[in-house]
Formats: C-alpha cells, structure tokens, sequence
C-alpha cells in the first residue's frame, strides 16, 4: 500500500520504534505504516464511525473521540511525537490543541491546507470563496473553519511556545521550493514543543 | 438494519459436574455444583479458536439458534453469534455458559443444597464476578480450553471480560467488553437496592425460603424488574416509543394502568418473574455492587489493569445511562496508560443501555471486523494443547477438572 505523499513526509520525521499519536487519524494508514515500516506503536483518535471501521480492519488502535475530550485521555509526555494531519484547519479550539499536543509529546506535526495559496487569492479576487482539491467544499458547508496561511500557523505555533525545526510544502503532492507561500497547497511542520 | 445471515440452528444445552469445592470470594466455598452450557461451532485441532460469551444480569448459557422445545426462544445474543454473523461460529468456537447462582440450570438458590437436600434458598453463599470467572476457567479446563481467542460480554458479562484479563491474563488474547463499567455508581447502587427492596418486601419472599412455601415473590420480583428495566432504556427512546400514549380514551381518575408506559413495564415485570428465580436476582445484582477491580489497589483502575494482557475491544454507547460512555473511557484510559492495544468504539444509538443487544450496523460491523482480525492471527497462532486432554462427557462428573491458572 503507498502511503499518501504528505503521509510519507510525516512518516520521515518519525523515529522508528517511537510512541506516535495520531489525531484525526482517519483510516489509520498512517499508524499502520509506522508499525509495519519502523516498529512504533500508538494510538489513533477518531470520531468518524467509518474511519473507525477502516482502522481497526488495519489492526490500528483507535480511540473513538473528538480531538478535545480525546487528548485529555491521554498523561503528559506519553507519546514521542504526536500528529495533526490535515485536520487543524476543521478544529474548534485551535490554540487549545496546540497546546495539549505540546502537553503529550516532545516533537508535534501539523499539516493543513494553505489557505494562502495564489489561486485562492485570486478565488477572493474574483469575490469567491475558494474551492479547491485540498478544500473541496463551499463556504456554508465546511468543517474547515480555522484556515491559515503558513505566517499565520509559524506565528500561532510560537505563541504556543513550539519550536518549528523543519518545514515541508507541497503542491499536489510534490515538494514547493520557491514562492511557497503562494504555490503550496498543503503546508507540514515539525516543531519541538520544549 | 444487519442482514442475518444464518442461526446454529438447533442447540442442546449440556451440563458439567464439578466435585471439587470452589473457593469464593467471600470466603466460603461450594462443591458438587453443576454448570449448564451450550457450544456453537467447532474447536479447531490448535484449540485456538474458542470464544466465551458472558452473559448479563437475566440471560443463561443460551446465546444462540434455538432449542428443539422452544422454537421462538432464539439465543439472547442470536445477532451477534452464527454462521456469517459478528462472531462466526464457521470460525470460532464459542461457548455460553450459565453462572453459577443463576437460575438457567447451574446450581443456584433454586438446587438441592446436598447438606439438607432441600433448595439452597437464603443460604446459597454469595458469589462475586470474580468467582464466576474462576468456574468459568474451571470449565475451560474440562473444555480442554488453554487460552481464549477472546472473552466477550455486554454489560455484567463485560466485567467478567475485564475480569478474565486480570485474573487469568495468560487465558485469553481478546477482551471484548460492551457497555460495561469498572464498578458500578451511588446511582447504579441504588437501583439495585431498590430492587432488591422490593424483592425482600414482599409477603411471599419468606427471608429468601419461599420455595419450601410453595410461593414466589412475584410482586417483588416484578417491580424489580420494572425497575431495572427503566435503567436499561434512554429516556429519548422511552420518548418515542411510549410518550405520553394512554391505553385508556382518557384519564380515568384512578391508579390502574393507563399509559402506554405503565402497561409495557407491568407485562415486561411480570413476564420476567414467570420465568426468574427472586434469589437470583438478589444475587446477581449484588455481584454486580461488588464488581471493583480497582478496589484492592486504593482505587486506582490503572494500577489494577497492570497485570492485563489482552488486546480488547471496549464499547460503549452515547444514550447509555446506566454503564455511559465516560465509564469505558476509564478502562481505555487505564489501558492507554499501559501501553495496552485497545480499539474503542463509541456508538451513537438511541436505545441505551440495551443497544448492545440489538442491531446496530456500526456496532456490528466494528465487533465484526474486529473478530476478523482474531480470526486472521489465530491461523498464525500456536497454542500449546492441554498435557492431557480431558474428556468431557455430557452430564456426567468430570474428574476433577484440573486446577485454575493461580488467581
């Protein structure tokens, strides 16, 4: 099974044999991987019935929650690195999160969809709110209620107190050297949270 | 709604004879007892592929198909267990047991104590959850059975499950707990003393010794059971299923039944203490008060899993008042803490407590899945057969079962 590239990426910056936790995990292709490639173990949070189905058919230990009341299952310092894959943009209590991620693991990851991305502004400038691959719904029926550009996240994650230490954008899936701000379509972050 | 696919059809309960005294919790100890159960499915030559299903408060050894002489009594969980069902009996070979104490053909309040010969009554000792669990692995022992490929139960039946893990940790590789809790509330307290208030109130209870009279606590047994069967609805499916409907064109000014509500509890009550044993009911509720794993460890649920080492499943239910969500989350919580593999499901279903017994596509599908993957390791794993395999024969005494993986 190939993993999605943004997946991959994520899994790069995993050690193996590490204690992972996956917020939003979705089907759990991501922890399924980390174990059967580099022997870590975890926990996925999920809330969807049918994720939570497809998870557990990949013997994925899923935890069915919303990220809020999910966290606080979880002790301090548990886990060596905790990830958020395209799900903090749909997240209530955005500061909130980043902050119980910091409290349950040493290294965080992030992914979200860039909102800056140059045919979003121009969506704007042509008095429409963007519709794209990567936020593929309409302005009234969106989860994705907090969405940021890559300034915006690197200034929150600071005020959070996370030290970023690598940053990888991507545009349809492939790696985004220069204007990244205006050509990625998905943003990662690696931080350290002390 | 889940298709059914099939039923193991025709099934006859067996029974076992044990010699040897079981030690009970509370001290006391009880010999010569019986135990009645039904298998569905067969043990494959690894004796890798057994389930034991434990059952709840009213329910017995009979899980699932039907028997010859009740053509409409299906197993309790008929839904969950046969051919192609959530747990497939073309795979898994799975056993229902009746606890002791209860009422369903295992020695209970209602058999012959062999000091008197007359009905235990009052003087059956109590048993704990615990100590079903024990002549649960007494049974496995003359089964032939080392190691469960799981435990499963649904409420009452998912504490046994817990308890499994922690008192024969070795004897099983899946806890399946549904809707379940790891002790009761005040609140659940309390209702099980109302109900056994009720029992012991009435006229024909005789202090428990009323088989002698020729009685039965009916009334008592009723309201017991009206009262716990309110604990097993949501209030939202009360709601609908009842409202406010009147079985009377209108309010007659008196106190005979007059909703909808008060006709259903009254024939759900007396229809149950047609069939239930009074000293039964007292016994078990108590089991249930008792049930507290954490209780020897100053509380602590995540000291007291510790020594588990199971994978389990933990499900719960969001209109579940009676055992609610919060109370598996702190399993899965002390699980978690222990590096432990849990799945933990959720399930947003209306019915309350009681949507563990019925279908729920979610529900089914997640138990479903889950057994797959038992299914998927156990053709990998290699269980050490029995050094000597009993036999078993039906009815008759087996010689002394062996012992009891220490507690």
């Amino acid at each position: 099974m190939t993993l999605r590239s943004d997946l991959q990426q994520i899994a790069d910056w995993i050690a193996p044999r590490s204690a992972v936790l996956d917020l939003g995990c979705g089907d759990g292709a991501l922890l399924a991987h980390l174990r059967d490639a580099k022997g870590c173990r975890g926990y996925g949070v999920e809330i969807a019935d049918d994720n939570l189905l497809a998870a557990t058919r990949l013997r994925v230990n899923v935890i069915q929650a919303d990220l809020e009341s999910g966290l606080r299952m979880f002790a301090d310092d548990r886990f060596d690195t905790v990830v958020l894959a395209q799900t903090l943009q749909a997240v209530h209590r955005t500061e909130d999160i980043l902050r119980e991620m910091a409290r349950v693991a040493r290294q965080g990851v992030v992914s979200f969809p860039n909102f800056g991305h140059w045919r979003h502004v121009v969506s704007l400038f042509a008095g429409r709110m963007p519709v794209a691959p990567e936020i593929p719904y309409q302005w009234y029926d969106t989860p994705n209620i907090h969405l940021c550009t890559l300034k915006d996240f690197e200034i929150l994650a600071a005020k959070c107190g996370l030290r970023v230490t690598d940053r990888v954008v991507l545009a349809r899936g492939d790696p985004v050297h220069w204007l990244p701000s205006l050509r990625a379509t998905l943003a990662l972050y690696r931080f350290q949270t002390r | 709604m889940v298709q059914l696919p099939g039923s193991v059809g025709v099934v006859k309960p067996q029974t076992l004879h044990f010699a040897q005294p079981l030690r009970l919790t509370s001290g006391a100890s009880i010999a010569d007892y019986m135990l009645m159960y039904e298998t569905y499915g067969e043990l494959n030559a690894a004796r890798s592929n057994a389930v034991l299903i434990c059952h709840a408060l009213n329910a017995s050894h009979h899980v699932a198909g039907l028997h010859a002489e009740d053509a409409t009594g299906a197993g309790w969980w008929d839904n969950m267990v046969g051919p192609g069902k959530p747990v497939d009996t073309n795979r898994f070979f799975v056993v229902g047991v009746n606890n002791l104490g209860s009422c369903f053909g295992s020695t209970g309040p209602m058999s012959p104590d062999p000091a008197t010969g007359k009905p235990y009554g009052a003087r059956f000792p109590v048993v704990t959850v615990e100590d079903w669990v024990d002549a649960q692995a007494r049974l496995a022992d003359a089964l032939g059975i080392v190691q469960w490929a799981a435990v499963m139960g649904g409420s009452l039946g998912g504490m046994q499950a817990l308890s499994w893990t922690l008192r024969y940790p070795h004897r099983l590789r899946h806890c399946v707990a549904i809707a379940s809790t790891p002790k009761l509330s005040a609140q659940n307290i309390a209702f099980n003393d109302v109900a056994r208030t009720a029992i012991r109130s009435d006229p024909d209870f005789h202090g428990g010794d009323y088989y002698a009279h020729g009685v039965v606590p009916k009334r008592g047994l009723s309201v017991a059971r009206m009262i716990g069967h309110i604990t097993y609805l949501s209030s939202e499916d009360m709601a609908e299923k009842f409202g406010r409907l009147l079985r009377t064109q209108d309010y007659a000014f008196g106190y005979d039944v007059e909703f909808e509500v008060e006709s259903y509890l009254r024939y759900q009550g007396d229809k149950f203490s047609e069939y239930f044993d009074a000293n039964t009911y007292l016994l078990i509720t108590r089991a249930l008060d008792y049930f507290d794993p954490a209780k020897d460890f100053g509380g602590d649920l995540t000291a007291a899993l510790a020594r588990a080492r199971a994978r389990f499943l933990i499900v719960s239910f969001t209109t579940d008042w009676r055992f609610p969500p919060v109370r598996s989350r702190e399993i899965v919580e002390a699980l978690v803490a222990h590096d432990r593999d849990v799945t933990y499901a959720e399930i947003d279903a209306p019915h309350g407590h009681d949507a563990f017994l019925l279908d729920d596509v979610r529900y089914h599908h997640l138990v479903a899945a889950y057994f797959d993957l038992i299914h998927a390791e156990q053709n990998q794993t290699q269980v050490a057969a029995p050094p000597v395999a009993p036999q078993v024969q039906q009815g008759a005494p087996a010689e002394s079962p062996r012992r009891a993986e220490a507690a």
